[in-house]
């Protein structure tokens, strides 16, 4: 292998060069790659990025701290209530505050939905790439029932907007408690049907095993995280090295790769799937009865019906909606496990309505570097196969 | 523990160690900032091996320490993080490169050069990366405000705001 490689870096002949993006449908975003090829080989990759940037730390300079939460949506738009309630701890850390255990779990059961609608999206988009379109139909319905939940809790969809800084808007629904218990009365059967299209399918193992590997080492030092790491066989994921919103009451494995090719990025995140119906279980099983939100007038917005009654009431929601809220100084640096891996926020207050400075670490803007190293020597075919398998979302790459 | 390793090893440095929710936060002087990673990264005892994060600050009024840079640095086997700062003058903005060491460092420095302007000495291919390559500013410095100041049509005494410094207001308001 490592010589195949070699004799790569040292050709002669004449080569095409391949404009790859920004808009190819097989790219799944805005990415650009300018491939230089030899016949069906890729010599080199080039990517240029920063096609959908729309400058949100600097954004983010100029608004009060609830109002981050709409732009936090838009980075990793497959699960959106992560960063969402990400930043909301963020905030929490910063302030803080202290929020119920009911909305801790319930936090939990939103995150691990949004995993899962997350891995459903990547792993049934590298079906489609290796031509199995069925997969990808099945599993879009399955997204969509998450997506309903999602829009009985908090009226969104794709860009949620989900919970407020000290816990939910509303409590769950009892539409949602229905929704979520027919999805997992329903979803693991359909869930093993989508497996089983693909595990342990012939032509998909083979498109898949030894596309795109990188080593364990490689990836650390590129910085990798989330599945793309757990696939080359190191086992860090951040609910379990620092956890957050009540993490460590539940019981649940990390699942690990060997090779970090594409089909063990495939089968982590199938088997985190499966993880994390077994945390919603738990974390519904045991849903603390309380409040959906933490007492704390400051900077929970007050039920509409109190403002309009009550003087006090009236007063914070005015304060909350003008970012007059108190905020400590300081600085934090706080992280969840995304659907693509450690999603960080590295927030600096100095005591103002807006933030000093608020920079996220997102975990596909740092892994994405490590593209061109991973599909030089590979086929065209496989390099497009590597990109969703890793799965690169731009909104996230380009922030 | 890791402090006092550092010191053993670089007794001359000024650590100003303080810890930030929880996080331990150093200081490193630019010009010894590769060798202090670099030991971090490579003593058997601490493996700092992770590069999590890689960013610029500006304080425009910090005479002379107008930028600081932020590493955050993470060892697996310990887990433990670690924030540097190390504080450049916006007449000089150099920093060496963290390239030799992480793979990881290339674009997130390509990105802090892209937004703040800190030219990293060392690095293979210091370009921009996520605004157009022809853009002659670097936009997340502080003197470049948000919104447009010469725009005419968004007054803020409209919202009883006093306005910020430096726009002009509209002149049919104050015919009026």
């Amino acid at each position: 292998m490592e010589s195949y490689f070699k004799s790569y870096d040292s050709v002669d002949g004449e080569l095409a060069t391949v404009n790859l993006g920004p808009t190819h449908p097989a790219t799944h975003g805005v990415f650009q790659n300018i491939l230089k090829m030899d016949g069906e080989r890729i010599v080199s990759a080039e990517p240029t990025i920063g096609y959908i940037h729309r400058a949100f730390e600097k954004l983010a300079e100029r608004r009060p701290y609830y109002q981050i939460t709409p732009i936090t949506d838009r980075l990793n738009y497959c699960s959106s209530p992560i960063n969402n309630i990400g930043w909301h701890m963020t905030v929490e850390k910063l302030a803080g505050i202290e929020v119920p255990k009911r909305v801790q779990y319930m936090r939990v059961i939103i995150m691990e939905l949004a995993r899962i609608a997350d891995h459903l999206i990547c792993n049934s988009v590298i079906g489609v790439d290796t031509g199995a379109l069925t997969g990808f139909t099945y599993m879009f319905q399955e997204r969509e029932r998450i997506y309903e939940m999602y829009e009985e809790l908090c009226g969104a969809r794709l860009t949620t907007n989900i919970g407020r800084i000290g816990g939910f808007e509303r409590d769950f629904s009892p539409e949602f408690i229905k929704k979520l218990k027919s999805f997992l009365k329903e979803f693991p059967a359909r869930f093993e049907e989508f497996n089983s299209l693909l595990e342990r399918n012939r032509i998909f193992m083979d498109r898949t095993i030894h596309a795109g590997p990188i080593s364990a080492e490689r990836a650390l030092n590129y910085g990798f995280t989330g599945p793309n790491l757990r696939a080359t066989g190191v086992d860090y994921d951040v609910r379990v090295m620092q956890p957050y919103s009540g993490y460590e009451d539940f019981d649940f494995i990390i699942p690990v790769g060997l090779n970090g090719d594409t089909y063990d990025r495939f089968m982590v995140r199938q088997e985190e799937i499966r993880q994390s119906l077994r945390i919603i279980n738990q974390a519904f099983g045991n849903l603390p009865k309380g409040s959906h939100h933490a007492d704390l007038p400051a900077y929970y917005l007050p039920d509409k019906e109190e403002v309009y009654s009550s003087m006090e009431a009236l007063i914070y929601h005015f304060k909350i909606v003008m970012g007059e809220v108190p905020i400590p100084k300081g600085e934090v640096y706080f992280c969840v496990e995304g659907g693509n891996g450690e999603l960080g926020y590295y927030l600096i207050s100095d005591g103002g309505r807006q933030p000093y400075r608020l920079h996220f670490r997102r975990p596909c803007f740092i892994y994405y570097q490590a593209y061109p190293e991973m599909i030089k020597g590979a086929l065209l075919s496989d390099a497009v196969l590597t990109m969703s398998s890793m799965n690169v979302i731009a909104g996230e790459l380009d922030a | 523990m890791l402090l006092e390793q550092l010191s053993r090893q670089f007794p001359d440095i000024n650590w100003a160690p303080c810890e930030s929710y929880g996080m331990l936060t150093i200081e490193a002087p630019v010009d010894q900032l590769v060798p202090v990673i670099a030991f971090l990264k490579d003593d058997p005892t601490l493996q700092m091996n992770f590069l999590t994060d890689l960013t610029a600050v500006h304080y425009p009024d910090d005479k002379n320490r107008e930028f600081a840079l932020v590493y955050h640095l993470h060892s697996f086997i310990h887990n433990l993080r670690l924030r540097i700062k190390s504080f450049v003058p916006a007449s000089k903005p150099e920093a060496p490169s963290l390239t030799g060491l992480y793979a990881a460092a290339n674009w997130m420095e390509r990105e802090t050069y892209d937004f703040f302007g800190i030219q990293f000495t060392g690095h293979p291919d210091l370009r921009r990366i996520l605004n157009v390559d022809d853009m002659d500013y670097f936009p997340m410095r502080k003197e470049y405000p948000l919104e447009d100041a010469s725009r005419k049509d968004k007054d803020d005494r409209y919202f009883g705001r006093q306005g910020h410094e430096g726009v002009e207001f509209d002149k049919r308001i104050d015919r009026q």
